[in-house]
């Protein structure tokens, strides 16, 4: 049987393995090593969830701790990057990219156009995304479309294991800079992981499961909850296609295009703000390049247009969940 | 350590210091339980410095707080009922809920509010000065920050502006010896953060954070200097923290027998105790009065936060300029 790996030891054996091959392949981040300066072990966090624990032992000082000063280590990556290194920078949680901001979109994402080319800038930031652990409005976003919205930055939402680990090594390997979008729900989810290095290319979504009826489009946990609600549909006799873009740049706009063109229906999924988000965009892709296919409005399940709140109950009915994604299908389904 | 405060502020000054101990360790217990929700940072250990500071502040005055805010709730006097129903996540919450432990404010107190992103604190407070600076109210804002926080951009920019603009500003460093699992002396390179204020050319002092009297004299005179107008002070306090990073860190990062040693050694209650009895200024049964007084006060704060009700799914929706 092959082996099965979580979501959070993809990410760290992808690493592990860019490291190994590539010299210059560095990580850096707050507590990434964890337990510098202090009296107790070294490697005790490996980041704040443990992603990057077991990477000090084995590479030593390419594994950097750094102060909480994300502007600097941030633009640091970046500078490095286009200086011949690879870093791979987390930035814990997407909420804090506002400290850094400038250094991502207005260096990192310009350098290759605005220089005409001359420039390349292969550096990834990793970032977690995502509610459920009721860590309120600071902590728990998907700012996702901000970065989708910048050109210049690729930007990949893994939605499992496997997914995770090809498409951290394809960012590694990549020469533009690369945000990599990991939800903090996933990290425990476990899936079958080849144990040898492999990149999935950007700009492929995969199509998780075929169907008729409707097309639903969803992006990292929600593609879980899709499947989820897919499933539930069938039993009712609704024969749904589900479509994960993987990327939100590039953006596979053929796969979705073709299965909207089969099953005439679209429900994408997104757990970012409804407000020029993936959901929006995606509606807007397919009323200008797949109107003719269209037999019913297209909906989109996102949360409301608030901020993610504490309270355990109110952020489950924030967050779509698969109950959510079925009555919007059934909505569209007579 | 010779003192101007009577009798009623040294009662006060324990009493704080005592609530914030007791609340602590009893969220410490109850998240144990599973009932707390989300990220919950604490500030046991560090009390000496949220009092000995905001025993010099009105209610006009305004400080900005941190991820590990209760204590400076707590002493600028927002109310603990409140305030633990908060960090239950409920309707009568200081935030009705929608906040928690990490962004618990009250306005109305000067409390501007606990923050989840590091960093974030002192560029609002240099805010709240330059409003007290216009209104003409001789009010002065206060930021907390940690050691980690020291190395934010943020920081040091406002320690710049807050001279630029000669605010009525204290910034109030907590170095505890952590960020997270990564030591002081990995972040910081100077030997005390207050050393950085000579870079703008702002007075910088260094005080025994677990001393309450240290921490109050030194602040009392910085806020005294700044409502006067005579400009900001970098006031660092170094300290401890008895807990883990937040509630669930297994702290391996420290020594063993760390926390142990320093519960014995480092503790502001025990060390303000020994300081007030042995001077006479006031009795350990005063002090167990108010011992029992503050428990029962935290046990009825957790009674209620407990039978609370959560927050109704209208309010998802509200609280903000348009929902959709
Ligand atoms: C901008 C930003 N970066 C990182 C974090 C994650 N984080 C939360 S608390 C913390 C450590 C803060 O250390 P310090 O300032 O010393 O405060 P302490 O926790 O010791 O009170 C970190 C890195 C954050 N919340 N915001
Ligand atoms: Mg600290």
């Amino acid at each position: 049987m092959a082996r099965k790996l979580s979501f959070k030891d993809a990410i760290n054996e992808a690493i592990a393995q860019e490291m190994e091959r590539d010299q210059s392949v560095i990580v850096m981040g707050e507590d990434n090593v964890g337990g510098a300066g202090s009296p107790g072990e070294m490697d005790a966090w490996g980041g704040v969830l443990g992603v990057t624990k077991g990477l000090y032992p084995k590479f030593g000082e390419r594994v950097m701790d750094t102060p909480i000063s994300e502007s600097a280590f941030i633009g640091a990556a970046i500078g490095a990057a286009s200086c011949g290194m690879r870093p791979i920078a987390e930035l814990m949680f997407v909420d804090f990219m506002g400290v850094c901001f400038d250094q991502i979109y207005n260096q990192a994402a310009k350098f290759r156009y605005m220089f005409g080319g001359k420039a390349e800038t292969p550096v990834v930031i990793r970032t977690m995304i995502g509610g459920g652990f009721r860590a309120a409005a600071q902590h728990s976003q998907c700012l996702y479309p901000i970065f989708t919205h910048i050109p210049g930055l690729k930007c990949v939402i893994p939605s499992g294991p496997y997914e995770a680990k090809g498409l951290l090594i394809q960012a590694i390997r990549d020469n533009d800079p690369v945000i990599f979008f990991e939800h903090k729900a996933m990290y425990a989810l476990k899936a079958e992981v080849p144990e040898e290095p492999y990149a999935l290319p950007f700009g492929e979504a995969k199509l998780l499961r075929s169907g008729e009826q409707v097309t639903i489009v969803a992006f990292g946990l929600m593609v879980q909850r899709a499947l989820q609600a897919a499933e539930a549909l069938a039993n009712n006799g609704i024969d749904c296609e589900v479509v994960d873009p993987r990327t939100t740049s590039p953006l596979d706009e053929t796969t979705i295009l073709q299965s909207v063109a089969k099953t005439g229906r679209l429900v994408v999924v997104d757990e970012a703000y409804p407000r020029c988000g993936m959901a929006a965009d995606i509606s807007a892709l397919v009323a200008q390049k797949g109107f003719e296919s269209l037999q019913a409005p297209v909906i989109m399940v996102t949360p409301p247009h608030v901020p993610p709140p504490f309270n355990g109950a109110l952020e489950d009915l924030y967050m779509p969940d698969s109950a959510r994604i079925e009555a919007a299908v059934q909505s569209i389904v007579k | 350590m010779a003192t101007q405060l009577d009798k009623t502020n040294l009662l006060n000054a324990y009493r704080t210091m005592k609530q914030i101990r007791e609340f602590e360790e009893r969220v410490h217990v109850e998240f144990a339980t599973g009932d707390i929700p989300g990220f919950v940072h604490l500030y046991a250990g560090e009390e000496a410095v949220a009092t000995g500071v905001c025993m010099h502040l009105n209610q006009r005055d305004k400080i900005a707080s941190t991820h590990r805010g209760h204590g400076h709730c707590i002493a600028k006097g927002v109310d603990i009922d409140a305030m633990m129903a908060e960090i239950y996540g409920k309707r009568t919450g200081s935030c009705g809920g929608k906040g928690g432990s990490m962004h618990i404010a009250d306005i109305s107190k000067g409390m501007m509010g606990a923050n989840g992103i590091v960093g974030a604190g002192p560029p609002l407070i240099c805010g709240a000065a330059l409003a007290a600076k216009f209104k003409g109210d001789q009010g002065v804002g206060v930021a907390f920050f940690g050691d980690g926080a020291s190395n934010q951009g943020t920081t040091f920019e406002s320690l710049n502006l807050s001279m630029v603009w000669k605010l009525p500003v204290l910034f109030g460093a907590e170095n505890n010896g952590y960020a997270e699992s990564t030591g002081v002396k990995f972040n910081v390179p100077t030997a005390n953060i207050s050393d950085r204020a000579a870079g703008f050319g702002m007075p910088g002092i260094t005080v025994d954070g677990n001393d309450f009297f240290a921490v109050y004299e030194a602040a009392g005179e910085a806020i005294k200097r700044a409502r006067a107008g005579g400009g900001p002070t970098l006031l660092e306090c170094k300290t401890n923290r008895f807990f883990g990073h937040f509630e669930g860190d297994a702290m391996t990062y420290r020594a063993k027998g760390e926390v142990k040693d320093l519960r014995e050694r480092c503790d502001a209650l025990k060390i303000f105790s020994t300081q007030v009895t042995s001077r006479g200024l006031l009795s350990q049964e005063e002090m167990t009065t108010i011992d029992s007084e503050v428990k029962a006060a935290i046990d009825k704060a957790v009674a209620l936060a407990k039978a609370a009700p959560n927050p109704t799914a209208a309010d998802l929706l509200t609280d903000v300029y348009i929902a959709y």
